[in-house]
C-alpha cells in the first residue's frame, strides 16, 4: 500500500514498545538469577570431579598414575590407553563379575517390582481384616537394620539347605545351587525382601492415589481384581513402576555387603565383591582399580541418563500426586 | 429389561448412622427413576447398593425377580455412569467403550459393530481413535454414556452425571438422556441433587432426605402436592414460603391468622382444616402463587395484601420480588412488567386455592390421604 495507514502504524508503535521493554526485562530476569546458576554449576562441577578423575585415572598409563596427579593428563591427551581396561576385564574377571551382577541384579529388581505391586493393590485396594494393621507393620520394617538380619537369615538358609538336599544340585547354565548361600536365588530372595518394605509403602500410596471411580467402573464392566490390576493399574502406574525400578536396581547393583554374604564364591561373585578383592591384592594399583570402578559405574550411569524424566517423576509421585 | 425392587434395604457405615433406612421401592421395567435430595441425604449410598458397590446391611434387592443381595457388580447386568466419568485415561475412547465386551468375550467382529453404532448414537464416531485427555468435558460425558450403552444392560445408573458440565451444556445432555431413555426403552435409575434434573427427565421422582424416602411421585404430583414441609421445601425454585399461623372461625368461614393479617380458607379445604381450629399450622405458598396485583391472571381469586419491597430480581421473563410484611419475609415471582422498586410498597395477590398447609409438629401436609393409606396404593400400583 502507498499510503501508510494510521492506524496499523500507530498499533505497531504500541506494539513495539512493550517488546524493547520485554528485552530489558529478560535482561534483568537473567541477571538476576546469574548468580544463583553459577553456585549451581559449580557445585555440579564440584560434585563431578571425583568421577571425572576415575575415569582420566583409569585410561592413564601405569607409570604416569603413580608420578602425577590425574590433571597432568590435560597437557597430553594423546598418551591414553586401553590396557588398564584389558587387564581388569580379562585377567581379574571383571568380565565375569559384570555378567554376575546383571544375573543378580536384573531378577532382584524384577522380583521387587512384582510381589510390591501385588501387595500395593491388596493394601490399597481390596478389603480384608488387618489390612491396616499389616500395612502398619510392612512400613514399621523400613526402620529395621539390613545388619541385623543378616546371622538369622544365613542361619535359616544353612538349614534349609541341610534339611532339603535337593538345594544342593548345580544348577544348570547359571551355575551355583539351587537355593542357599552361593547361590542366586538365594541372594535373589535376600534382594526382593530387603527391597520390598519400601517398594509395598512407594506404590500403595500411589495406587491409593488413583481414582476411587476407575476401579468400580472396572469391576461393573466385569474386571476382576487381577483383571483391574493388569488392565488398567499397571499402565496407569508406569511414572512410579520405573521409578522403583530405579532405586531397586541401583541399590542392588551397588550393594556389596549382602552379597559378601550370601555369595562368598568368585565364580558368581558381582562387581562391588571383585572390586574389593581387587583392592586388597592390587591396593597400590591405582590404574586398574580406577578402570574397575568406572565399569561397574557405566551402567548406573546409562540407566540414570536414559530414565532420568521417570527417576524424578516417580519421587514424586508417592507424596505430591493425591 | 429388568425392573428393580428394594425391600425394606438398609445401609450402616462403620459410624453406625445409617446411611440409607428402611428403603422400599419399586420401579418398573422402562422407568426413568430420579432419586433427588440434598447431599448426605442417601441417594447415592442407595443407587451404590444397587449396583453392588456397597454390601447391604439389611433388606433384599431384585433386579427383575433375582435377588442380587450376593451377586458381584458385574454380574447384575447393569451398567453405571459416574459423575467424573470414571473414563480409562490410558485407552483410546474406543476401547473404552469396548473394554467391559471384551472382558466378557464377545466377539471382536460384534464389539466394533456395537461401539459404532452406539458412537454414532451420540455423535462421537469422529472421537474415537482420540485419548480421553483429548476429549471436552461434555465429549467425556458422551463417551461414558456410550460406555454404558454398548454393554446393553437391563439397568442404567447415573451417579450425578451432568454436576460437571456447565450449565448450557447440562441443558443440552439432559434432553440427550431422556431420549436416549425413549430410545433403549430400558430402566433408568439416576440420581441428582438438582431439582430441575428431576423435575424435567423423571418418569417418578424419590425425593430422599437423611436416608429416608420421604416422597414418591410423577413430578407433577410431587410440586403439586408435597407430602411434608422438606419436599415442599426442597421442589421449586425459589423455595416455598413458609409462615406460623393459627386456624380460626370467622364469620366468612375458616381462615388462618398468621397475626399481620388473616388469610380466608377456600372452602374445599375447610373439611380437612377443620381438626386444626384453635391450633397451630404450617403455612406454605410458593413465589409463583404470589401475583402482581396488576397483573393477576382473569381466573385467579387472589387475596390483596400489601407489602414493602426489599429486593427485586429481574430475570427477563418473570421478576422475584424479596417482601416483607410485619417483619416477616417472603417471595414473589410476578409478571415482568410489574413496576416495583425498592422500598415501595406493592399490592399482591395471594392464590388461596394453591395454599399448602402442614402440621407443624409432625411436618406432614394436612389434607393428604394418611400415611398407612398411601402405602397401601403404592403396593398396589407395583403389583400392576
Amino acid at each position: 500500500m502507498a499510503r501508510p495507514n494510521p492506524s496499523a502504524t500507530g498499533e505497531a508503535a504500541v506494539r513495539a514498545r512493550p517488546a524493547g521493554l520485554q528485552v530489558a526485562a529478560t535482561a534483568r530476569r537473567v541477571a538476576g538469577r546469574l548468580p544463583l546458576h553459577l553456585s549451581v554449576i559449580g557445585l555440579a562441577a564440584i560434585w563431578s570431579i571425583p568421577t571425572i578423575a576415575l575415569l582420566i585415572s583409569s585410561f592413564r598409563d601405569p607409570g604416569l598414575v603413580v608420578t602425577s596427579g590425574w590433571w597432568n593428563a590435560i597437557r597430553d591427551p594423546f598418551s591414553f590407553t586401553l590396557d588398564n581396561y584389558e587387564i581388569v576385564l580379562d585377567q581379574q574377571g571383571m568380565a565375569r563379575s559384570f555378567v554376575n551382577s546383571l544375573i543378580i541384579t536384573i531378577p532382584s529388581t524384577f522380583l521387587t517390582i512384582l510381589v510390591a505391586a501385588f501387595a500395593a493393590y491388596a493394601f490399597a485396594w481390596m478389603r480384608f481384616p488387618l489390612r491396616n494393621m499389616l500395612f502398619l507393620i510392612v512400613v514399621a520394617l523400613l526402620v529395621v537394620p539390613l545388619q541385623m538380619t543378616l546371622i538369622p537369615v544365613l542361619k535359616l538358609y544353612v538349614e534349609l539347605n541341610n534339611r532339603f538336599g535337593f538345594l544342593d544340585n548345580e544348577v544348570p547354565l547359571l551355575g551355583g545351587r539351587w537355593f542357599g548361600t552361593n547361590s542366586y536365588a538365594g541372594i535373589w530372595v535376600a534382594h526382593t525382601a530387603y527391597g520390598l518394605p519400601f517398594a509395598v509403602y512407594l506404590l500403595r500410596n500411589f495406587f491409593g492415589g488413583l481414582p476411587r471411580d476407575l476401579f468400580e467402573s472396572a469391576y461393573l464392566d466385569g474386571a476382576s481384581d487381577f483383571k483391574v490390576f493388569t488392565r488398567i493399574v499397571i499402565p496407569l502406574s508406569m511414572p512410579a513402576l520405573a521409578a522403583l525400578a530405579i532405586f531397586q536396581f541401583l541399590w542392588v547393583w551397588n550393594d556389596l555387603l549382602v552379597a559378601l554374604i550370601f555369595l562368598g564364591d568368585p565364580d558368581r561373585a558381582p562387581m562391588t565383591l571383585t572390586i574389593t578383592n581387587l583392592v586388597s591384592s592390587f591396593g597400590t594399583s591405582y590404574q586398574l582399580l580406577t578402570a574397575a570402578a568406572f565399569i561397574s559405574m557405566a551402567l548406573p550411569l546409562l540407566v540414570f541418563f536414559a530414565l532420568q524424566r521417570y527417576f524424578v517423576q516417580g519421587i514424586l509421585a508417592g507424596s505430591v500426586k493425591g | 429389561m429388568a425392573g428393580v425392587t428394594f425391600d425394606k434395604v438398609t445401609k450402616r457405615f462403620d459410624s453406625g448412622l445409617p446411611a440409607v433406612n428402611d428403603f422400599n421401592l419399586v420401579v418398573p421395567d422402562k422407568e426413568f427413576l430420579v432419586l433427588v435430595g440434598p447431599s448426605g441425604s442417601g441417594k447415592s449410598t442407595a443407587l451404590r447398593l444397587l449396583a453392588g458397590l456397597e454390601e447391604i446391611s439389611e433388606g433384599r434387592i431384585f433386579i427383575g425377580d433375582r435377588l442380587v443381595n450376593n451377586v458381584p457388580p458385574k454380574d447384575r447386568d447393569i451398567a453405571m455412569v459416574f459423575q467424573s466419568y470414571a473414563l480409562y485415561p490410558h485407552m483410546t475412547v474406543y476401547d473404552n467403550m469396548a473394554f467391559g465386551l471384551t472382558l466378557r468375550k464377545v466377539p471382536k467382529e460384534e464389539i466394533r459393530k456395537r461401539v459404532e453404532e452406539a458412537a454414532r448414537t451420540l455423535g462421537i464416531e469422529g472421537l474415537l481413535k482420540r485419548k480421553p485427555r483429548a476429549l471436552s468435558g461434555g465429549q467425556r460425558q458422551r463417551v461414558a454414556l456410550g460406555r454404558a450403552i454398548v454393554r446393553d444392560p437391563a439397568v442404567f445408573l447415573f451417579d450425578e452425571p451432568l454436576s460437571n458440565l456447565d450449565a448450557k451444556l447440562r441443558v443440552q445432555t439432559r434432553a440427550e438422556i431422556s431420549k436416549l431413555h425413549f430410545r433403549l426403552g430400558t430402566t433408568f435409575i439416576y440420581v441428582t441433587h438438582d431439582q430441575v434434573e428431576a423435575m424435567t427427565m423423571a418418569t417418578r421422582i424419590v425425593v430422599m432426605n437423611q436416608g429416608t424416602i420421604q416422597q414418591v411421585g410423577t413430578p407433577q404430583e410431587i410440586y403439586d402436592r408435597p407430602r411434608n414441609l422438606f419436599v415442599a421445601g426442597f421442589i421449586g425454585s425459589p423455595a416455598m414460603n413458609f409462615f406460623e399461623g393459627a386456624v380460626v372461625r370467622d364469620e366468612a368461614g375458616l381462615a388462618i391468622d398468621l397475626e399481620s393479617f388473616k388469610l380466608p380458607v377456600p372452602t374445599e379445604k375447610e373439611r380437612q382444616l377443620a381438626p386444626y381450629i384453635g391450633k397451630k399450622v404450617t403455612l406454605g405458598i410458593r413465589p409463583e402463587n404470589v401475583h402482581s396485583a396488576d397483573f393477576t391472571p382473569m381466573d385467579i381469586r387472589g387475596f390483596k395484601v400489601e407489602a414493602e419491597v426489599e429486593v427485586t430480581e429481574s430475570l427477563g421473563s418473570e421478576e422475584i420480588l424479596y417482601l416483607s410484611r410485619d417483619g416477616k419475609q417472603f417471595l414473589a415471582r410476578v409478571d415482568p412488567r410489574t413496576d416495583a422498586r425498592p422500598g415501595q410498597k406493592v399490592q399482591v395477590a395471594i392464590d388461596t386455592e394453591r395454599l399448602h398447609t402442614f402440621d407443624p409438629e409432625s411436618g406432614e401436609s394436612i389434607g393428604l390421604p394418611a400415611a398407612e393409606e398411601r402405602s397401601e396404593r403404592e403396593a398396589e400400583a407395583a403389583s400392576l
